[in-house]
Protein backbone atom coordinates (compact mmCIF):
# COMPACT_ATOMS: atom_id res chain seq x y z
CA UNK A 1 0.00 0.00 0.00
CA UNK A 2 1.32 3.42 -0.92
CA UNK A 3 1.59 6.10 1.71
CA UNK A 4 -1.33 8.48 1.82
CA UNK A 5 -0.18 12.06 1.58
CA UNK A 6 -1.94 14.82 3.45
CA UNK A 7 -3.56 16.03 0.23
CA UNK A 8 -4.88 12.69 -0.84
CA UNK A 9 -6.10 12.02 2.71
CA UNK A 10 -8.20 15.16 2.43
CA UNK A 11 -9.46 14.13 -0.97
CA UNK A 12 -10.50 10.70 0.37
CA UNK A 13 -12.25 12.34 3.29
CA UNK A 14 -14.13 14.67 0.99
CA UNK A 15 -15.38 11.74 -1.10
CA UNK A 16 -16.42 9.87 2.04
CA UNK A 17 -18.19 12.87 3.56
CA UNK A 18 -20.03 13.53 0.30
CA UNK A 19 -21.16 9.90 0.10
CA UNK A 20 -22.47 10.02 3.68
CA UNK A 21 -24.17 13.37 3.06
CA UNK A 22 -25.86 11.95 -0.06
CA UNK A 23 -27.12 8.94 1.93
CA UNK A 24 -25.04 6.58 -0.18
CA UNK A 25 -23.84 3.34 1.33
CA UNK A 26 -20.22 2.88 2.33
CA UNK A 27 -19.02 -0.55 1.20
CA UNK A 28 -16.11 -2.69 2.49
CA UNK A 29 -13.65 -1.68 -0.25
CA UNK A 30 -14.37 2.05 0.04
CA UNK A 31 -12.00 4.32 1.89
CA UNK A 32 -13.32 5.27 5.33
CA UNK A 33 -11.88 7.19 8.30
CA UNK A 34 -10.08 4.92 10.80
CA UNK A 35 -12.36 6.13 13.57
CA UNK A 36 -15.47 5.28 11.51
CA UNK A 37 -14.09 1.78 10.96
CA UNK A 38 -13.23 1.37 14.65
CA UNK A 39 -16.63 2.61 15.82
CA UNK A 40 -18.42 0.24 13.48
CA UNK A 41 -16.29 -2.74 14.50
CA UNK A 42 -17.03 -1.97 18.13
CA UNK A 43 -20.76 -1.49 17.60
CA UNK A 44 -21.30 -4.46 15.27
CA UNK A 45 -19.20 -6.76 17.45
CA UNK A 46 -21.12 -5.77 20.57
CA UNK A 47 -24.32 -6.29 18.69
CA UNK A 48 -23.15 -9.77 17.65
CA UNK A 49 -22.04 -10.57 21.21
CA UNK A 50 -25.48 -9.51 22.47
CA UNK A 51 -27.13 -12.05 20.18
CA UNK A 52 -24.84 -14.80 21.46
CA UNK A 53 -25.07 -13.98 25.16
CA UNK A 54 -28.78 -13.30 24.67
CA UNK A 55 -29.30 -16.95 23.84
CA UNK A 56 -28.59 -17.90 27.45
CA UNK A 57 -31.48 -16.36 29.39
CA UNK A 58 -33.98 -17.84 26.94
CA UNK A 59 -32.25 -21.18 26.44
CA UNK A 60 -32.59 -21.46 30.22
CA UNK A 61 -36.27 -22.31 29.61
CA UNK A 62 -36.09 -24.57 26.54
CA UNK A 63 -36.06 -27.76 28.60
CA UNK A 64 -38.95 -26.54 30.77
CA UNK A 65 -41.27 -24.94 28.22
CA UNK A 66 -44.84 -25.79 29.25
CA UNK A 67 -46.23 -26.97 25.90
CA UNK A 68 -44.69 -28.48 22.78
CA UNK A 69 -45.85 -25.53 20.70
CA UNK A 70 -44.12 -23.03 22.99
CA UNK A 71 -41.04 -25.21 23.11
CA UNK A 72 -40.80 -25.23 19.31
CA UNK A 73 -41.24 -21.44 19.15
CA UNK A 74 -38.55 -20.89 21.77
CA UNK A 75 -36.07 -23.26 20.13
CA UNK A 76 -36.60 -21.56 16.78
CA UNK A 77 -36.01 -18.21 18.40
CA UNK A 78 -32.77 -19.20 20.09
CA UNK A 79 -31.63 -20.71 16.80
CA UNK A 80 -32.40 -17.42 15.02
CA UNK A 81 -30.28 -15.57 17.57
CA UNK A 82 -27.27 -17.75 16.80
CA UNK A 83 -27.93 -17.00 13.13
CA UNK A 84 -28.08 -13.25 13.82
CA UNK A 85 -24.77 -13.54 15.63
CA UNK A 86 -23.30 -15.18 12.53
CA UNK A 87 -24.59 -12.45 10.16
CA UNK A 88 -23.22 -9.75 12.44
CA UNK A 89 -19.78 -11.32 12.87
CA UNK A 90 -19.66 -11.57 9.07
CA UNK A 91 -20.55 -7.88 8.79
CA UNK A 92 -17.77 -7.03 11.29
CA UNK A 93 -15.33 -9.17 9.28
CA UNK A 94 -15.90 -6.98 6.20
CA UNK A 95 -14.18 -4.25 8.23
CA UNK A 96 -11.07 -6.35 8.75
CA UNK A 97 -11.87 -7.84 12.16
CA UNK A 98 -11.98 -11.63 12.63
CA UNK A 99 -14.64 -13.58 14.48
CA UNK A 100 -12.03 -15.35 16.62
CA UNK A 101 -10.47 -12.08 17.69
CA UNK A 102 -13.88 -10.57 18.52
CA UNK A 103 -14.95 -13.64 20.50
CA UNK A 104 -11.67 -13.46 22.36
CA UNK A 105 -12.47 -9.85 23.29
CA UNK A 106 -15.91 -10.89 24.51
CA UNK A 107 -14.48 -13.75 26.58
CA UNK A 108 -11.84 -11.54 28.16
CA UNK A 109 -14.30 -8.74 28.95
CA UNK A 110 -12.67 -6.25 26.56
CA UNK A 111 -15.88 -5.90 24.55
CA UNK A 112 -19.36 -5.60 25.97
CA UNK A 113 -22.78 -6.96 25.16
CA UNK A 114 -26.21 -5.56 25.93
CA UNK A 115 -26.76 -4.94 29.66
CA UNK A 116 -30.19 -6.56 29.49
CA UNK A 117 -28.84 -10.09 29.30
CA UNK A 118 -27.34 -9.82 32.76
CA UNK A 119 -30.80 -10.23 34.26
CA UNK A 120 -32.05 -13.73 35.14
CA UNK A 121 -35.08 -15.52 33.66
CA UNK A 122 -36.83 -16.68 36.82
CA UNK A 123 -40.17 -17.86 35.46
CA UNK A 124 -41.65 -18.97 32.17
CA UNK A 125 -43.33 -15.57 31.82
CA UNK A 126 -39.88 -14.00 31.53
CA UNK A 127 -39.58 -15.64 28.12
CA UNK A 128 -42.72 -13.78 27.01
CA UNK A 129 -41.58 -10.52 28.61
CA UNK A 130 -38.22 -10.76 26.84
CA UNK A 131 -39.99 -11.30 23.53
CA UNK A 132 -42.35 -8.38 24.03
CA UNK A 133 -40.13 -5.83 25.78
CA UNK A 134 -36.53 -6.76 25.05
CA UNK A 135 -37.09 -7.67 21.41
CA UNK A 136 -39.41 -4.67 21.13
CA UNK A 137 -36.67 -2.35 22.37
CA UNK A 138 -34.15 -4.06 20.09
CA UNK A 139 -36.40 -3.51 17.07
CA UNK A 140 -36.94 0.15 17.95
CA UNK A 141 -33.15 0.49 18.02
CA UNK A 142 -32.48 -1.59 14.94
CA UNK A 143 -35.07 -0.47 12.42
CA UNK A 144 -33.23 2.86 11.92
CA UNK A 145 -30.00 0.84 11.53
CA UNK A 146 -31.47 -0.63 8.33
CA UNK A 147 -30.59 2.80 6.88
CA UNK A 148 -27.15 2.93 8.50
CA UNK A 149 -24.42 4.37 6.26
CA UNK A 150 -22.37 1.16 6.29
CA UNK A 151 -23.89 -1.22 3.73
CA UNK A 152 -23.10 -4.66 5.22
CA UNK A 153 -24.44 -3.63 8.63
CA UNK A 154 -27.58 -2.09 7.14
CA UNK A 155 -28.26 -5.24 5.10
CA UNK A 156 -27.72 -7.51 8.11
CA UNK A 157 -30.20 -5.37 10.03
CA UNK A 158 -32.89 -5.82 7.39
CA UNK A 159 -32.72 -9.60 7.83
CA UNK A 160 -32.42 -9.41 11.61
CA UNK A 161 -35.38 -7.02 11.99
CA UNK A 162 -37.71 -9.26 10.01
CA UNK A 163 -37.05 -12.18 12.33
CA UNK A 164 -37.04 -10.05 15.47
CA UNK A 165 -40.48 -8.64 14.68
CA UNK A 166 -41.76 -12.17 14.44
CA UNK A 167 -40.25 -13.05 17.83
CA UNK A 168 -41.69 -9.93 19.36
CA UNK A 169 -45.22 -10.82 18.27
CA UNK A 170 -44.75 -14.33 19.61
CA UNK A 171 -43.57 -12.96 22.96
CA UNK A 172 -46.58 -10.68 23.15
CA UNK A 173 -48.87 -13.57 22.31
CA UNK A 174 -47.26 -15.77 25.00
CA UNK A 175 -47.80 -13.04 27.60
CA UNK A 176 -51.38 -12.57 26.45
CA UNK A 177 -52.08 -16.28 26.98
CA UNK A 178 -50.69 -15.97 30.52
CA UNK A 179 -52.49 -12.74 31.27
CA UNK A 180 -55.81 -14.30 30.22
CA UNK A 181 -55.02 -17.62 31.87
CA UNK A 182 -55.41 -18.71 35.48
CA UNK A 183 -54.84 -16.18 38.30
CA UNK A 184 -51.44 -17.77 38.93
CA UNK A 185 -50.48 -17.36 35.28
CA UNK A 186 -51.66 -13.74 35.25
CA UNK A 187 -49.60 -13.00 38.33
CA UNK A 188 -46.57 -14.64 36.72
CA UNK A 189 -46.97 -12.40 33.66
CA UNK A 190 -47.31 -9.23 35.73
CA UNK A 191 -44.29 -10.11 37.86
CA UNK A 192 -42.17 -10.65 34.75
CA UNK A 193 -43.21 -7.31 33.24
CA UNK A 194 -42.43 -5.61 36.56
CA UNK A 195 -38.90 -7.02 36.50
CA UNK A 196 -38.14 -6.44 32.78
CA UNK A 197 -39.64 -2.98 32.21
CA UNK A 198 -36.86 -0.77 33.57
CA UNK A 199 -33.96 -2.88 32.25
CA UNK A 200 -35.64 -2.70 28.80
CA UNK A 201 -35.68 1.10 28.94
CA UNK A 202 -31.96 0.99 29.77
CA UNK A 203 -31.31 -0.84 26.49
CA UNK A 204 -31.41 2.52 24.68
CA UNK A 205 -28.26 3.55 26.48
CA UNK A 206 -27.42 6.53 28.67
CA UNK A 207 -29.35 9.82 28.40
CA UNK A 208 -28.32 12.02 25.47
CA UNK A 209 -26.22 14.41 27.53
CA UNK A 210 -24.08 11.48 28.79
CA UNK A 211 -23.78 9.46 25.60
CA UNK A 212 -20.12 9.46 24.57
CA UNK A 213 -20.37 8.25 20.97
CA UNK A 214 -23.72 9.68 19.94
CA UNK A 215 -22.81 12.93 18.19
CA UNK A 216 -20.13 11.40 15.98
CA UNK A 217 -22.27 8.34 15.15
CA UNK A 218 -25.12 10.60 14.13
CA UNK A 219 -22.84 12.72 11.96
CA UNK A 220 -21.64 9.53 10.23
CA UNK A 221 -25.23 8.33 9.88
CA UNK A 222 -24.46 5.14 11.73
CA UNK A 223 -27.06 6.29 14.19
CA UNK A 224 -30.19 8.10 13.07
CA UNK A 225 -31.91 9.04 16.33
CA UNK A 226 -30.72 9.86 19.82
CA UNK A 227 -31.02 7.41 22.73
CA UNK A 228 -33.70 9.48 24.44
CA UNK A 229 -35.70 9.85 21.22
CA UNK A 230 -35.79 6.09 20.69
CA UNK A 231 -36.58 5.44 24.34
CA UNK A 232 -39.55 7.81 24.13
CA UNK A 233 -40.75 6.13 20.94
CA UNK A 234 -40.58 2.75 22.71
CA UNK A 235 -42.54 3.95 25.76
CA UNK A 236 -45.22 5.43 23.50
CA UNK A 237 -45.59 2.08 21.71
CA UNK A 238 -45.60 -0.04 24.88
CA UNK A 239 -48.22 1.75 26.97
CA UNK A 240 -51.22 0.88 24.77
CA UNK A 241 -49.83 -2.63 24.25
CA UNK A 242 -49.65 -3.15 28.02
CA UNK A 243 -53.26 -2.01 28.26
CA UNK A 244 -54.44 -4.51 25.70
CA UNK A 245 -52.42 -7.20 27.46
CA UNK A 246 -54.29 -6.40 30.65
CA UNK A 247 -51.00 -5.75 32.47
CA UNK A 248 -49.60 -2.66 34.15
CA UNK A 249 -46.18 -1.06 33.77
CA UNK A 250 -44.33 -0.51 37.08
CA UNK A 251 -44.04 3.26 36.89
CA UNK A 252 -46.29 5.51 39.01
CA UNK A 253 -45.15 8.57 37.00
CA UNK A 254 -46.26 7.17 33.67
CA UNK A 255 -48.97 9.35 32.14
CA UNK A 256 -50.01 10.88 28.83
CA UNK A 257 -48.75 14.39 28.24
CA UNK A 258 -51.20 16.12 25.92
CA UNK A 259 -48.88 19.03 25.31
CA UNK A 260 -45.89 16.93 24.20
CA UNK A 261 -48.02 14.29 22.52
CA UNK A 262 -45.97 11.65 24.35
CA UNK A 263 -46.06 9.65 27.56
CA UNK A 264 -44.10 11.09 30.46
CA UNK A 265 -42.31 8.47 32.47
CA UNK A 266 -40.36 8.20 35.71
CA UNK A 267 -36.63 8.50 36.27
CA UNK A 268 -34.40 5.58 35.33
CA UNK A 269 -32.03 4.26 37.98
CA UNK A 270 -28.79 5.02 36.15
CA UNK A 271 -26.66 3.83 39.04
CA UNK A 272 -28.04 0.32 38.48
CA UNK A 273 -27.28 0.64 34.76
CA UNK A 274 -23.68 1.65 35.46
CA UNK A 275 -23.21 -1.22 37.90
CA UNK A 276 -24.51 -3.74 35.37
CA UNK A 277 -22.22 -2.31 32.67
CA UNK A 278 -19.27 -2.53 35.07
CA UNK A 279 -19.94 -6.23 35.47
CA UNK A 280 -21.83 -6.16 38.75
CA UNK A 281 -25.28 -7.11 37.48
CA UNK A 282 -27.07 -10.27 38.68
CA UNK A 283 -25.77 -12.59 35.92
CA UNK A 284 -22.65 -10.97 34.44
CA UNK A 285 -20.27 -13.61 35.80
CA UNK A 286 -22.58 -16.48 35.01
CA UNK A 287 -23.10 -15.38 31.38
CA UNK A 288 -19.41 -14.92 30.59
CA UNK A 289 -18.40 -18.06 32.45
CA UNK A 290 -20.84 -20.18 30.45
CA UNK A 291 -19.73 -18.59 27.16
CA UNK A 292 -16.08 -19.15 27.98
CA UNK A 293 -16.71 -22.69 29.09
CA UNK A 294 -18.61 -23.56 25.90
CA UNK A 295 -15.71 -22.15 23.89
CA UNK A 296 -13.00 -23.92 25.89
CA UNK A 297 -14.81 -27.23 26.04
CA UNK A 298 -15.37 -27.01 22.29
CA UNK A 299 -11.70 -26.36 21.49
CA UNK A 300 -10.94 -30.03 20.74
CA UNK A 301 -13.89 -30.15 18.32
CA UNK A 302 -12.69 -27.10 16.40
CA UNK A 303 -9.15 -28.49 16.36
CA UNK A 304 -10.46 -31.78 14.98
CA UNK A 305 -12.30 -29.98 12.18
CA UNK A 306 -9.17 -28.02 11.27
CA UNK A 307 -6.96 -31.13 11.33
CA UNK A 308 -9.45 -33.03 9.18
CA UNK A 309 -9.68 -30.16 6.66
CA UNK A 310 -5.88 -30.05 6.37
CA UNK A 311 -5.62 -33.79 5.84
CA UNK A 312 -8.34 -33.88 3.24
CA UNK A 313 -7.95 -30.59 1.39
CA UNK A 314 -5.79 -32.03 -1.42
CA UNK A 315 -7.77 -35.21 -1.71
CA UNK A 316 -11.19 -33.55 -1.94
CA UNK A 317 -10.34 -30.78 -4.36
CA UNK A 318 -8.27 -33.12 -6.51
CA UNK A 319 -10.68 -35.99 -6.32
CA UNK A 320 -13.91 -34.25 -7.20
CA UNK A 321 -12.79 -31.76 -9.82
CA UNK A 322 -10.13 -33.84 -11.50
CA UNK A 323 -8.07 -30.67 -11.88
CA UNK A 324 -5.41 -31.42 -9.32
CA UNK A 325 -3.23 -28.54 -10.44
CA UNK A 326 -5.70 -25.91 -9.31
CA UNK A 327 -5.80 -26.91 -5.68
CA UNK A 328 -2.22 -25.90 -5.07
CA UNK A 329 -1.88 -23.18 -7.69
CA UNK B 1 -58.25 -46.45 13.60
CA UNK B 2 -55.81 -49.19 14.31
CA UNK B 3 -54.60 -49.45 17.87
CA UNK B 4 -51.51 -51.39 16.84
CA UNK B 5 -50.42 -48.45 14.74
CA UNK B 6 -50.82 -46.26 17.80
CA UNK B 7 -48.15 -48.34 19.50
CA UNK B 8 -45.75 -47.61 16.65
CA UNK B 9 -46.69 -43.91 16.46
CA UNK B 10 -46.17 -43.57 20.19
CA UNK B 11 -42.77 -45.26 20.11
CA UNK B 12 -41.53 -43.18 17.17
CA UNK B 13 -43.07 -40.02 18.59
CA UNK B 14 -41.38 -40.60 21.95
CA UNK B 15 -38.05 -41.21 20.20
CA UNK B 16 -38.31 -37.86 18.41
CA UNK B 17 -39.59 -36.00 21.48
CA UNK B 18 -36.88 -37.25 23.81
CA UNK B 19 -33.98 -36.79 21.38
CA UNK B 20 -35.24 -33.30 20.55
CA UNK B 21 -35.21 -32.47 24.24
CA UNK B 22 -31.65 -33.71 24.65
CA UNK B 23 -30.49 -31.64 21.67
CA UNK B 24 -32.28 -28.62 23.12
CA UNK B 25 -30.00 -28.91 26.17
CA UNK B 26 -27.09 -27.92 23.90
CA UNK B 27 -28.46 -24.42 23.26
CA UNK B 28 -25.82 -21.95 24.35
CA UNK B 29 -23.21 -24.66 24.94
CA UNK B 30 -22.15 -25.76 21.45
CA UNK B 31 -18.47 -25.77 20.42
CA UNK B 32 -18.99 -23.33 17.56
CA UNK B 33 -21.81 -20.98 16.51
CA UNK B 34 -22.63 -22.98 13.40
CA UNK B 35 -23.37 -25.95 15.66
CA UNK B 36 -25.74 -23.88 17.79
CA UNK B 37 -27.72 -23.43 14.60
CA UNK B 38 -27.36 -27.02 13.40
CA UNK B 39 -28.24 -28.76 16.68
CA UNK B 40 -31.25 -26.50 17.25
CA UNK B 41 -32.34 -27.11 13.71
CA UNK B 42 -32.25 -30.88 14.16
CA UNK B 43 -34.01 -30.56 17.51
CA UNK B 44 -36.77 -28.55 15.87
CA UNK B 45 -37.24 -31.06 13.05
CA UNK B 46 -37.53 -33.85 15.60
CA UNK B 47 -39.97 -31.89 17.74
CA UNK B 48 -42.09 -31.32 14.64
CA UNK B 49 -42.11 -35.05 13.95
CA UNK B 50 -42.96 -35.79 17.57
CA UNK B 51 -45.94 -33.45 17.49
CA UNK B 52 -47.43 -35.12 14.41
CA UNK B 53 -46.84 -38.62 15.77
CA UNK B 54 -48.14 -37.93 19.27
CA UNK B 55 -51.20 -36.17 17.87
CA UNK B 56 -52.07 -39.40 16.10
CA UNK B 57 -52.31 -41.07 19.48
CA UNK B 58 -53.94 -38.33 21.58
CA UNK B 59 -53.28 -34.82 22.89
CA UNK B 60 -49.60 -34.01 22.33
CA UNK B 61 -49.19 -32.06 25.55
CA UNK B 62 -50.98 -34.59 27.72
CA UNK B 63 -48.78 -37.30 26.27
CA UNK B 64 -45.57 -35.32 26.63
CA UNK B 65 -46.12 -33.73 30.01
CA UNK B 66 -48.45 -36.00 31.98
CA UNK B 67 -47.12 -39.49 31.39
CA UNK B 68 -44.66 -40.94 33.85
CA UNK B 69 -41.43 -42.64 33.02
CA UNK B 70 -42.88 -46.14 32.76
CA UNK B 71 -45.38 -45.06 30.10
CA UNK B 72 -42.80 -43.70 27.65
CA UNK B 73 -41.96 -45.96 24.71
CA UNK B 74 -38.80 -44.34 23.34
CA UNK B 75 -35.68 -46.40 22.77
CA UNK B 76 -33.07 -46.05 25.49
CA UNK B 77 -30.55 -44.70 22.97
CA UNK B 78 -32.28 -41.32 22.59
CA UNK B 79 -32.57 -40.68 26.33
CA UNK B 80 -28.83 -41.06 26.90
CA UNK B 81 -27.29 -37.85 28.27
CA UNK B 82 -25.48 -35.60 25.80
CA UNK B 83 -22.04 -36.23 27.27
CA UNK B 84 -19.33 -34.55 25.22
CA UNK B 85 -19.82 -33.53 21.60
CA UNK B 86 -18.60 -36.95 20.43
CA UNK B 87 -21.32 -38.72 22.45
CA UNK B 88 -23.95 -36.45 20.99
CA UNK B 89 -22.67 -37.11 17.47
CA UNK B 90 -22.45 -40.89 17.96
CA UNK B 91 -26.01 -40.98 19.30
CA UNK B 92 -27.11 -38.87 16.35
CA UNK B 93 -25.29 -41.05 13.82
CA UNK B 94 -26.84 -44.24 15.16
CA UNK B 95 -30.30 -42.76 15.44
CA UNK B 96 -30.54 -40.73 12.22
CA UNK B 97 -29.30 -43.67 10.19
CA UNK B 98 -32.10 -45.74 11.73
CA UNK B 99 -34.71 -43.04 11.19
CA UNK B 100 -33.74 -42.51 7.58
CA UNK B 101 -33.88 -46.20 6.74
CA UNK B 102 -37.12 -46.72 8.66
CA UNK B 103 -38.97 -43.64 7.37
CA UNK B 104 -37.82 -44.46 3.84
CA UNK B 105 -39.52 -47.84 4.15
CA UNK B 106 -42.68 -46.48 5.79
CA UNK B 107 -42.98 -43.80 3.10
CA UNK B 108 -42.71 -46.50 0.44
CA UNK B 109 -45.55 -48.66 1.78
CA UNK B 110 -48.69 -48.94 -0.33
CA UNK B 111 -51.37 -46.27 0.22
CA UNK B 112 -54.40 -47.34 2.24
CA UNK B 113 -57.11 -44.71 1.93
CA UNK B 114 -59.33 -46.59 4.36
CA UNK B 115 -56.94 -46.02 7.24
CA UNK B 116 -56.39 -42.39 8.19
CA UNK B 117 -53.74 -43.04 10.83
CA UNK B 118 -51.71 -45.12 8.42
CA UNK B 119 -51.95 -42.43 5.76
CA UNK B 120 -50.88 -39.69 8.18
CA UNK B 121 -47.93 -41.81 9.23
CA UNK B 122 -46.97 -42.41 5.60
CA UNK B 123 -47.19 -38.68 4.90
CA UNK B 124 -45.09 -37.86 7.94
CA UNK B 125 -42.48 -40.42 6.90
CA UNK B 126 -42.30 -38.98 3.38
CA UNK B 127 -41.67 -35.48 4.75
CA UNK B 128 -39.42 -36.55 7.60
CA UNK B 129 -37.17 -38.70 5.46
CA UNK B 130 -35.90 -35.52 3.81
CA UNK B 131 -35.17 -33.94 7.18
CA UNK B 132 -33.45 -36.99 8.60
CA UNK B 133 -31.27 -37.27 5.51
CA UNK B 134 -29.83 -33.90 6.56
CA UNK B 135 -29.44 -35.08 10.15
CA UNK B 136 -27.64 -38.21 8.99
CA UNK B 137 -25.33 -36.20 6.75
CA UNK B 138 -24.53 -33.82 9.62
CA UNK B 139 -23.73 -36.73 11.95
CA UNK B 140 -21.63 -38.50 9.31
CA UNK B 141 -19.64 -35.38 8.51
CA UNK B 142 -18.85 -34.87 12.18
CA UNK B 143 -18.05 -38.55 12.69
CA UNK B 144 -15.46 -38.21 9.93
CA UNK B 145 -14.02 -34.99 11.36
CA UNK B 146 -13.80 -36.27 14.90
CA UNK B 147 -12.69 -39.79 13.97
CA UNK B 148 -10.09 -38.62 11.47
CA UNK B 149 -9.22 -35.30 13.13
CA UNK B 150 -6.74 -35.21 16.02
CA UNK B 151 -5.67 -38.07 18.29
CA UNK B 152 -7.85 -36.63 21.06
CA UNK B 153 -10.94 -36.35 18.90
CA UNK B 154 -10.35 -39.83 17.51
CA UNK B 155 -10.17 -41.31 21.00
CA UNK B 156 -13.23 -39.43 22.19
CA UNK B 157 -15.23 -40.50 19.15
CA UNK B 158 -14.23 -44.14 19.54
CA UNK B 159 -15.15 -44.04 23.24
CA UNK B 160 -18.55 -42.56 22.40
CA UNK B 161 -19.27 -45.09 19.65
CA UNK B 162 -18.35 -47.93 22.01
CA UNK B 163 -20.35 -46.58 24.93
CA UNK B 164 -23.58 -46.18 22.98
CA UNK B 165 -23.29 -49.39 20.96
CA UNK B 166 -25.24 -51.49 23.45
CA UNK B 167 -28.32 -49.31 22.96
CA UNK B 168 -28.52 -49.76 19.20
CA UNK B 169 -29.97 -53.27 19.00
CA UNK B 170 -33.24 -52.18 20.55
CA UNK B 171 -34.01 -50.02 17.55
CA UNK B 172 -34.76 -53.14 15.53
CA UNK B 173 -37.39 -54.66 17.78
CA UNK B 174 -40.41 -54.86 15.47
CA UNK B 175 -43.05 -52.20 16.12
CA UNK B 176 -46.60 -53.45 15.82
CA UNK B 177 -48.47 -52.18 12.81
CA UNK B 178 -45.44 -51.25 10.71
CA UNK B 179 -45.00 -53.45 7.66
CA UNK B 180 -41.22 -53.44 7.66
CA UNK B 181 -38.65 -56.19 7.29
CA UNK B 182 -36.82 -55.43 10.54
CA UNK B 183 -33.97 -57.87 9.93
CA UNK B 184 -33.23 -56.30 6.60
CA UNK B 185 -33.48 -52.84 8.20
CA UNK B 186 -30.93 -53.86 10.80
CA UNK B 187 -28.59 -55.31 8.17
CA UNK B 188 -28.77 -52.09 6.14
CA UNK B 189 -28.18 -50.03 9.26
CA UNK B 190 -25.09 -52.05 10.15
CA UNK B 191 -23.70 -51.70 6.63
CA UNK B 192 -24.24 -47.95 6.62
CA UNK B 193 -22.83 -47.29 10.09
CA UNK B 194 -19.87 -49.63 9.52
CA UNK B 195 -18.96 -47.80 6.31
CA UNK B 196 -18.97 -44.40 8.03
CA UNK B 197 -16.94 -45.63 10.98
CA UNK B 198 -14.45 -47.21 8.61
CA UNK B 199 -14.01 -43.97 6.64
CA UNK B 200 -13.61 -42.16 9.95
CA UNK B 201 -10.73 -44.52 10.87
CA UNK B 202 -12.82 -45.84 13.77
CA UNK B 203 -13.40 -49.47 14.55
CA UNK B 204 -16.84 -50.99 14.64
CA UNK B 205 -17.61 -51.57 18.31
CA UNK B 206 -17.84 -55.15 19.48
CA UNK B 207 -19.98 -56.55 22.22
CA UNK B 208 -23.65 -57.16 22.80
CA UNK B 209 -26.26 -55.00 21.16
CA UNK B 210 -29.34 -55.00 23.35
CA UNK B 211 -28.86 -58.52 24.60
CA UNK B 212 -27.84 -57.55 28.12
CA UNK B 213 -30.47 -56.88 30.75
CA UNK B 214 -29.66 -53.19 30.96
CA UNK B 215 -30.03 -52.21 27.35
CA UNK B 216 -33.03 -52.38 25.16
CA UNK B 217 -36.29 -52.31 27.08
CA UNK B 218 -37.31 -48.70 26.43
CA UNK B 219 -40.07 -49.85 24.10
CA UNK B 220 -41.53 -51.71 27.09
CA UNK B 221 -41.33 -48.60 29.30
CA UNK B 222 -38.18 -49.68 31.12
CA UNK B 223 -35.70 -46.83 30.95
CA UNK B 224 -32.28 -45.84 32.22
CA UNK B 225 -31.78 -43.71 35.33
CA UNK B 226 -31.06 -40.34 33.69
CA UNK B 227 -34.45 -40.45 31.95
CA UNK B 228 -36.53 -39.79 35.08
CA UNK B 229 -34.54 -36.69 35.84
CA UNK B 230 -34.94 -35.49 32.27
CA UNK B 231 -38.71 -35.88 32.54
CA UNK B 232 -38.80 -34.11 35.91
CA UNK B 233 -37.26 -31.05 34.29
CA UNK B 234 -39.36 -31.26 31.14
CA UNK B 235 -42.68 -31.72 32.93
CA UNK B 236 -42.45 -29.70 36.12
CA UNK B 237 -43.94 -26.43 34.90
CA UNK B 238 -46.78 -28.03 32.99
CA UNK B 239 -47.62 -30.21 35.99
CA UNK B 240 -47.46 -27.24 38.40
CA UNK B 241 -50.44 -25.63 36.68
CA UNK B 242 -53.02 -28.38 36.13
CA UNK B 243 -55.44 -27.61 33.34
CA UNK B 244 -53.80 -24.32 32.37
CA UNK B 245 -53.29 -23.44 28.74
CA UNK B 246 -50.14 -21.76 27.50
Amino acid sequence: MTAVTADSQEAYEAVFDAAVAADERIEPRDWMPDAYRATLVRQIAQHAHSEIIGMQPEANWITRAPSLRRKAILMAKVQDEAGHGLYLYSAAETLGASRDELLDKLHSGRQKYSSIFNYPTLTWADVGAIGWLVDGAAITNQVPLCRCSYGPYARAMVRVCKEESFHQRQGYEALLALSRGTPAQHEMAQDAVNRWWWPSLMMFGPPDDESAHSAQSMAWKIKRHSNDELRQRFVDICVPQAESLGLTLPDPDLRWNEERGHYDFGAIDWSEFREVLKGNGPCNDQRITQRRRAHEEGAWVREAATAYAEKHSDRTTGGTSGKTGEATA
Amino acid sequence: MTTTLHTAALALGDDALVLSHRLGEWAGHAPVLEEEVALANIALDLLGQARVLLSLVGDEDELAFLREERAFRNAQLVEQPNGDFAHTIARQLYFSTYQRLLYGRVAATAPDTGDETRETLRGLAAKAVKEVAYHQDHAEQWTLRLGDGTQESHDRMQTACDALWRYTGELFQPLDGLDVDWRELEADWLTSVAAVLDRATLSLPEGPRATGWTAGAGRQGLHTEPFGRMLAEMQHLHRSHPGASW
